[in-house]
């Protein structure tokens, strides 16, 4: 009863808190805001609009026909010249993201048409922004056998690679979503419970707390429930946004997001308790979940970099963290529905995690100091 | 309004008598204590036994790093001692932390508020986590708010509460289910002489036949408020009984020695060589003197009288009342005599020159006023200190003097160098020692020496010989090569201020030097600063230590951002002598200051 009426101060206490602290807010509900926008349209993998120098040195008319394909697209804004030699130069000054050069006798290749002597094009990419490098290079070759398809000549006769997967516009977002989600809300479960029991220890309220009858268990409480509920608030505000306001389709149930979320919190908030508990000063704490937590969350659940495609330590560290199987649940909500295949292995995990972590963090906590 | 609350506390005790505990409930006992926090250091408390009864106000003195916090923390149950026991009201602390804490009403240092909740939350809260319940709950708020003089502030955020304000808060937050016992670390910290003293009163008024109050402090002169005092040092308990049983150990060995006049600092040294001195400060316009037992008789009749003449002065001698500090000092063994090589690293320049001028100093923060036109002028080899509580502009101002800060209107120069025409001539003619040693822990003392003596854009051959005098004069050739955090609390005030004066300033700056530092390293300190002053560089000094003030020549009251009051130590004092109280100290003389400041309407 008493004990009941205690948490409840506490709880109430913490959610004070967090309304009156402007930096609880600004994680909970502006940062994901800024990160879906900046994942959303930002940083999109996918391009418009790219500038692409077209030496145009054959005169026939299929080149110039591949010519007009080019300008005719949407991703590329060529710029065409009789001559390679006036390009290059406006490559290295990064006016142009790359060159295409048609050859002379391109037109007269492809017009014998036989097999062992396909026309041939050449393409040049900025190496220094590799990305775009390959972004270039894909949507040209996609442009180009798509033209060769298309075109009046046959099949086989331009010696472009088939490779063609570019991304349709929206998919990237699709995909990045849940890495955004699982960020947010391993930086509101670790870094903001680490950070605010620090600043407790920093102010010597925490010393105060602890010479009062309140227990041990209810002081973790007191910070697990406020936060729990802020990050699963703030988990379904960013869902919102992005099926609402960014039309990202959800295919998975809510029933089903909510209890992903709550097991990926178990663990957050373990992790965010273990630290506070060593680290007694904000600073510190900051930084431990910033590298044990936020940027693992960013950078190796698979979201951003494929996983499969790591090495093995990485993939070891990879498969340590909770915020890769949240990943992979998140994805499979978002992109295929509630498949039971996937969801079930990965749930089963993070509530591994999740009572190992707070199981460690119980028997860590007690009522003295040191 | 106290009447019904000091019925109420008495109440709850009697019930607590009612129910037949034993009479080693009503105390909190100490036995072999002893607590170690890293084992390459001597330990924190060193085999500490001691009894502290009810119904008295008990002060826990001694300097930062005594041990005060650390038993306070081991009363409360926060610590496990390494050895010894702890009975707290016939609990066990170790075993029974639990009922200890449904007993003790404990007030950490920073006062343990939320900032962001308001006065009402704050106590809400601390009312639920304490179990008062809740039919009791709204008549106790009342008491407490009222008893605080918080009834008009419920719904302000803690943080916006003055300092005094917090404190009261805190100490109704810990109230709020009578305990027993209250435990109070510090209280008196960051919070001004007038609020302090309140505080003592309404510490008075909770005083119940056997409720256990203890104080925590390292103000040597609040030690004599109370009524018993467990004197700590370096972990050692030095003293227990009543503050003024430890002041008559001195009884008939203080005296004052007048006649010093403008030259009364030059006294200290030669003090300092008889050997039957024992301590020498200078005070207001006199010379405080310790001697040891029988040292009565040098500063009688025809031993003052050589002394006299050897010096060139006519001296007079008079009796003291003795104060806690001179029994501190009597049990510390003494003051280390100074090392006048200090003052020859200065080069002899005559007094009377003015050197620091404040000329209608103001200093606005959006539409708050800092500093509010205040003027003053000190001149060479003055010691001039700066006092006022927190928040009353006095860190303002003397970042404006030392060209931290620029002034929204006014001028303040050094030297007769304006910062705003010449700030750089001007900064390199000031030295400046920051509150808590502005030193590079991690590095070497030659290399903070190194590194500052860069600063001063000293090189090649200067560099290497005013190295050289700084560590000659400052007596630091032993620690160069230790770490500068490592070094003895008194060495590392030494290196401070070494590299403050590396470039030979004309004016030294120095803010709060000696908060919390015991008695002994500061008159350390003080020596230094005294040799300084004699060959005619001007100091300017923060202070909140009413006996530091005194060490000064002139002082000026700083509250709310006026200048209230200045002038020597003495005359402040003999102007607010009143019938009721003819011999006031300085922090008498302060509140009667503020208070008229306040009647005023500034």
């Amino acid at each position: 009863m008493r004990g009941g009426r205690r948490l409840f101060a506490l709880v109430k206490k913490e959610g004070l808190q967090i309304v009156r602290d402007p930096s609880s807010i600004i994680i909970a509900f502006v940062l994901p805001l800024a990160l879906l926008f900046l994942f959303g349209y930002g940083i999109s993998l996918d391009a418009k609009d790219i500038r692409l120098g077209i030496a145009l040195e054959d005169e026939g008319w299929e080149a110039r026909d591949l010519t007009a394909a080019f300008l005719g697209s949407p991703y590329f804004r060529p710029l065409v010249s009789p001559a390679r030699r006036e390009l290059f130069p406006r490559v290295v000054g990064g006016d142009l993201k790359g060159v295409l050069v048609i050859p002379h006798g391109f037109s007269a290749a492809l017009r014998s048409g036989q097999p062992g002597r396909a026309a041939q094009v050449q393409l040049a990419t900025d190496g220094a922004f590799p990305n775009t490098g390959s972004m270039v290079q894909n949507y040209a070759l996609g442009l180009i056998s798509q033209w060769a398809d298309g075109g009046s000549t046959g099949g086989e006769s331009v010696s472009v690679e088939s490779r063609y997967w570019y991304n349709s516009e929206l998919e990237s977002r699709y995909s990045l979503l849940p890495g955004i989600m699982a960020m947010i809300m391993a930086l509101i479960g670790t870094m903001l419970t680490s950070l605010v029991v620090a600043r407790e220890w920093e102010r010597g309220t925490m010393e105060a707390l602890l010479s009062t009858p309140v227990s041990a268990l209810e002081i973790l409480l007191g910070k697990l429930i406020p936060y729990y509920l802020l990050a699963i608030f703030s988990a379904f505000f960013s869902l919102g946004v992005a099926v609402g306001f960014m039309g990202i389709p959800f295919r998975g149930s809510l029933f089903m997001f909510f209890c992903v979320g709550s097991l990926f919190m178990l663990s957050a908030l373990g992790q965010g308790l273990i630290i506070s508990t060593a680290a007694k000063n904000q600073y510190i704490a900051s930084f431990a979940a910033l590298l044990s937590a936020f940027l693992p969350a960013a950078l190796l659940s698979g979201f951003i970099f494929e996983i499969d495609s790591m090495p093995p330590f990485q993939r070891f560290i990879a498969a340590m963290l909770p915020a890769r199987y949240l990943v992979a649940c998140l994805q499979t909500l978002f992109l295929a529905g509630d498949v039971w295949g996937v969801l079930i292995p990965n749930m089963l995990k993070l509530t591994a995690f999740g009572v190992f972590l707070l199981g460690v963090t119980l028997r860590k906590t007690s009522k003295r100091l040191f | 309004m106290l009447a019904p609350l000091l019925r109420i506390e008495e109440g709850i005790e009697e019930r607590i008598g009612e129910k037949g505990v034993p009479d080693e409930s009503a105390a909190v006992l100490v036995e072999g204590l002893v607590k170690s926090f890293d084992p390459k250091k001597p330990p924190a408390l060193k085999n500490l036994t001691a009894r502290i009864e009810g119904g008295r106000i008990t002060g826990l003195v001694g300097p930062d790093g005594a041990g005060k916090t650390t038993l306070l923390r081991l009363l409360c149950g926060l610590l496990l001692p390494d050895e010894g026991r702890i009975s707290v009201l016939g609990l066990d602390a170790v075993t029974q932390a639990e009922a200890v804490h449904a007993r003790v009403g404990y007030m950490p240092q920073k006062f343990g508020l939320y900032e962001d909740l308001t006065v009402m939350e704050n106590m809400t809260l601390q009312a639920d986590l304490r179990g008062v319940s809740p039919k009791d709950r709204e008549s106790r708020y009342g008491e407490l708010l009222d008893f605080t003089g918080l009834g008009p502030f419920r719904k302000r955020l803690a943080g916006r509460l003055s300092g005094g304000m917090k404190q009261k808060l805190g100490l109704a937050c810990t109230l709020l289910a009578r305990p027993p016992a209250l435990f109070l670390d510090e209280p008196g910290v960051g919070v001004d002489p007038v609020a302090r003293r309140e505080l003592w009163r309404m510490l008075r008024d909770l005083l119940t036949p056997r409720r256990i109050i203890v104080w925590s402090t390292a103000y040597l002169d609040e030690a004599g408020a109370c009524d018993s005092v467990l004197l700590l040092n370096e972990g050692e308990l030095l003293f227990d009984g009543p503050p003024g049983d430890l002041s008559m150990r001195a009884k008939g060995r203080v005296f004052l020695i007048d006649g010093g006049g403008a030259r009364r600092r030059s006294l200290i040294v030669p003090l300092m060589e008889k050997t039957q001195t024992l301590d020498a400060v200078v005070q207001g316009g006199s010379v405080r003197v310790l001697t040891r037992d029988g040292g009565e008789e040098i500063f009688s009749g025809s031993g003052l009288g050589a002394f006299s003449e050897k010096l060139s002065m006519t001296l007079s001698c008079r009796a003291a009342a003795p104060r806690f500090e001179d029994a501190f000092m009597d049990i510390l063994g003494g003051a280390r005599p100074g090392n006048p090589a200090v003052a020859e690293f200065f080069d002899l320049k005559p007094p009377g020159e003015e050197t620091v001028r404040a000329e209608r100093l103001v200093k606005r923060f959006g539409a708050f006023v800092a500093v509010d036109d205040v003027s003053f002028s000190i001149r060479r080899g003055e010691v001039f200190g700066l006092l006022g509580p927190n928040g009353a502009g006095k860190s303002t101002t003397f970042r404006m003097m030392c060209g931290l800060l620029a002034p929204s209107s006014g001028n303040c120069s050094i030297v007769g160098l304006d910062f705003r025409v010449a700030p750089g001539a001007a900064r390199s003619r000031l030295g400046y020692m920051a509150q808590k040693f502005s030193l590079y822990g991690e590095l070497s003392v030659r290399q903070n020496l190194d590194f500052f003596s860069g600063v001063y854009g000293l090189r090649g051959k200067a560099r290497r010989e005013k190295t050289e005098q700084v560590i000659a004069a400052f007596d630091l050739a032993r620690y160069l090569k230790s770490p500068a955090r490592s070094l003895p609390l008194g060495f590392k005030q030494r290196l401070a201020l070494g590299c403050a004066v590396m470039h030979g300033p004309d004016v030294l700056f120095l803010d709060e030097p000696t908060s919390g530092v015991d008695p002994v390293t500061r008159r350390e300190f003080w020596t230094c600063i005294n040799s300084v002053a004699l060959r005619g560089v001007t100091v300017m000094v923060t202070t909140h230590f009413m006996d530091e003030a005194e060490y000064c020549d002139r002082v000026a009251l700083v509250y709310k951002g006026r200048l209230a009051a200045s002038g020597s130590p003495d005359d402040l004092k003999a102007a607010a002598a009143d019938p009721s109280n003819p011999n006031p100290t300085l922090e008498d003389a302060f509140i009667r200051l503020i208070e008229e400041a306040d009647r005023g309407g500034i």
